[in-house]
């Protein structure tokens, strides 16, 4: 086999995985906007809140720590140990839960009924408002995370491409825990919103707010739920990419690469969210391999998906998978 | 259950009663200027009048599905089962066993069929055998549904999607169902249809309607007890019986009159009976 087909098949492998990870975050964006009809732009910074978090937990940081010492004129930083990840994961969890509550109870419960881009202006304050309060909480400085995730190349993958194929894939394991853990909460999440009581909820106050509160399904409880899940998937995610490349303010920029993901795959699917992630990752990094690297002089993957989302939305806006609009003539 | 001429009075237990409620909209539209009424237990009990007469303000007013439309009971108060409710929520009134069936329907578009009904068992907490079995019992009503139990709501036809919203509210087991405008949109026959149903939900089930309805002649002929509404006031009420004979009602609702059908714009205006202080 010729190397250069070889490598091309790394290239789509690694592209799958980085795809997957896109697909995380368009993900939690999918969960509230179907829910609530809320584009919720701090889904990035909730991702990045989550892994400051947990690592903070894990740590043993002193939460407001900067503050404390301000004020108080101590100098505490730490309490002197280590959380278990297991245990720090749980903590997290519950940190992402009560923000929901506090979202829903402090900003969204006050604007029932407004515009969407009332709700959306919202989340882009809520956005900046929860990465100051992550600093404030866990300082600024980049932290690594390691919660007992598997690193570093998979040398069974190596090793077999080497001998099929003559050329040994560069596959991280990472990514490839990244892929299970995504597809297992994809399938999580389908499940709970077709097969459970509340799930079924969740997709009727999607559907008609007033007709749902008319059958007696309390759009706050809803509202939470839907908050608490989008935190949920914001923290595997932060846990994700906190591990591959350090929890770092940049974290939360990942958010701007779900929106191409969300156009291509709609706003309203969840197996949307993970093919389009799958087709953005693919795509960039084959159109670098391709076309960008060689003549365009490279970067492409900068602009790539938006470029493909800018297609999309002319041929086909609903996305791939967006529910169709429903109009009977 | 209930004769056409008997009056809403002390031998019928009143179920609901709303004593002069005056509704304001985003704190400054005034759109019911003091309704009562009262709904007798087992009844079916009918609201009528114009568009803006105020007739899904009042359901919603009951319902408490005012105040996600930032409308608000201001004075007066309603009373179910002799307890105030106009301060509780919509799923505290489900609960209670009022469900309201709104105005257009509002079934779950991208959900099935089934699963819109079995949304309406949500407040329900007495098990899946339950629900099941009530599910049965509202395909037998609505044979139509059990049909088309797996396509999506929103790709049903307009008289489906009205039985859906009916049974959807009568998975909730409710002792009360505040329906609006069952009858918009819908081919004469499949009206007449849908009354039936009512009609004998109401008998079999025992379930007590208060019903709004723009098609007057429909109404008083399911209905036992009818209150009219204009802007924003009850201006007469009666058995269905005195009102379908009644020569204003002929005239402004039914559109007859002795000297034949007449055009609106002729129309003397009409003598309002007030009830501000009843």
């Amino acid at each position: 086999m010729p190397e250069q087909l070889a490598f091309a098949l790394e290239v789509t492998a690694n592209g799958l995985m980085a795809g997957v990870l896109y697909a995380l975050v368009a993900l939690g964006f999918v969960l509230i906007y179907k829910a609530s009809g809320i584009f919720n732009y701090a889904q990035g910074v909730m991702a990045l809140f989550a892994a400051l978090t947990l690592a903070g937990i894990m740590d043993g940081q002193v939460p407001f720590s900067h503050l404390i010492n301000a004020i108080f004129g101590t100098d505490i930083h730490y309490f002197g140990w280590n959380v278990p990840a297991f245990m720090a994961i749980l903590l997290t969890m519950v940190v992402m839960i009560a923000l929901a509550y506090a979202v829903q109870r402090l900003v969204f419960r006050h604007l029932v009924g407004q515009e969407p881009i009332i709700l959306f202006m919202a989340t882009i304050g809520l956005a900046y408002f929860l990465e100051g309060v992550g600093d404030l909480m866990w300082g600024s400085d980049i932290k690594s995370m390691d919660v007992g995730l598997p690193q570093g190349i998979n040398m069974w993958i190596d090793e077999t491409t080497f001998e099929t194929l003559g050329y040994g894939f560069f596959i991280d394991n990472l990514d490839i825990v990244a892929s299970i853990v995504a597809a297992l909460l994809v399938i999580g999440l389908v499940m709970f919103a077709q097969y459970t009581k509340q799930g079924r909820a969740m997709r009727a106050v999607a559907d008609d707010h007033q007709a749902a509160l008319s059958v007696g399904v309390s759009l706050n409880f809803i509202w939470i739920l839907v908050w608490s899940l989008a935190g949920f998937v914001a923290l595997v995610a932060g846990i994700m990419w906190g591990t591959k490349s350090g929890v770092q303010f940049s974290l939360s920029l990942i958010a701007l690469k779900a929106l191409p993901v969300l156009m291509l795959g709609g706003f309203t699917s969840i197996p949307g969210a993970i093919v389009g992630g799958l087709i953005i990752g693919v795509g960039e990094k084959l159109f670098e391999f391709l076309i960008g690297a060689p003549f365009l002089g490279g970067a492409t993957e900068n602009w790539f998906a938006y470029m493909l989302a800018l297609i999309f939305l002319v041929f086909r806006p609903q996305g791939l998978f967006g529910e169709k609009i429903i109009e009977r003539v | 259950m209930l004769d056409a001429t008997a009056k809403p009075d002390a031998q019928v237990e009143n179920l609901l009663e709303v004593n002069n409620i005056e509704v304001i909209y985003n704190s400054v539209i005034l759109v019911l200027k003091g309704v009562s009424l009262n709904v007798p237990k087992g009844g079916i009990t009918a609201l009528l009048g114009g568009n803006g007469a105020g007739k899904t303000t009042t359901l919603k007013a009951i319902s408490n599905l005012l105040h996600s439309e930032r409308g608000e009971v201001t004075k007066g108060s309603i009373k179910y089962r002799n307890e105030a409710v106009h301060k509780s929520d919509p799923a505290d009134m489900v609960k209670r066993g009022v469900v309201q069936v709104m105005e257009g329907r509002h079934c779950f578009e991208h959900l099935t069929i089934e699963e819109n009904l079995l949304t309406g068992a949500y407040t329900r907490t007495d098990g899946k055998a339950a629900t099941a079995r009530d599910l049965e019992m509202v395909y037998e009503y609505f044979p139509r549904l059990r049909e088309r139990r797996k396509s999506q709501a929103g790709y049903t036809s307009g008289g489906e999607q009205q039985m859906c919203a009916i049974g959807r509210a009568l998975m909730s087991r409710p002792e009360m169902i505040l329906l609006d405008e069952p009858s918009m949109g819908l081919a004469p026959q499949l009206v007449e249809q849908i009354f039936e149903i009512v009609k004998s939900v109401n008998e079999k089930e025992g379930v007590t309607f208060l019903l709004a309805e723009q098609n007057t002649n429909v109404a008083l002929r399911f209905a036992h007890y009818g209150y009219i509404l204009e802007s924003g006031r009850v201006v007469m009420d009666g058995p269905a019986a005195d009102l379908r004979e009644n020569q204003d009602v002929k005239e402004f609702y039914l559109g007859m009159s002795d000297e034949g059908r007449k055009s609106f714009r002729d129309v003397r205006s009409y003598r309002r009976r007030k009830r501000w202080l009843s």
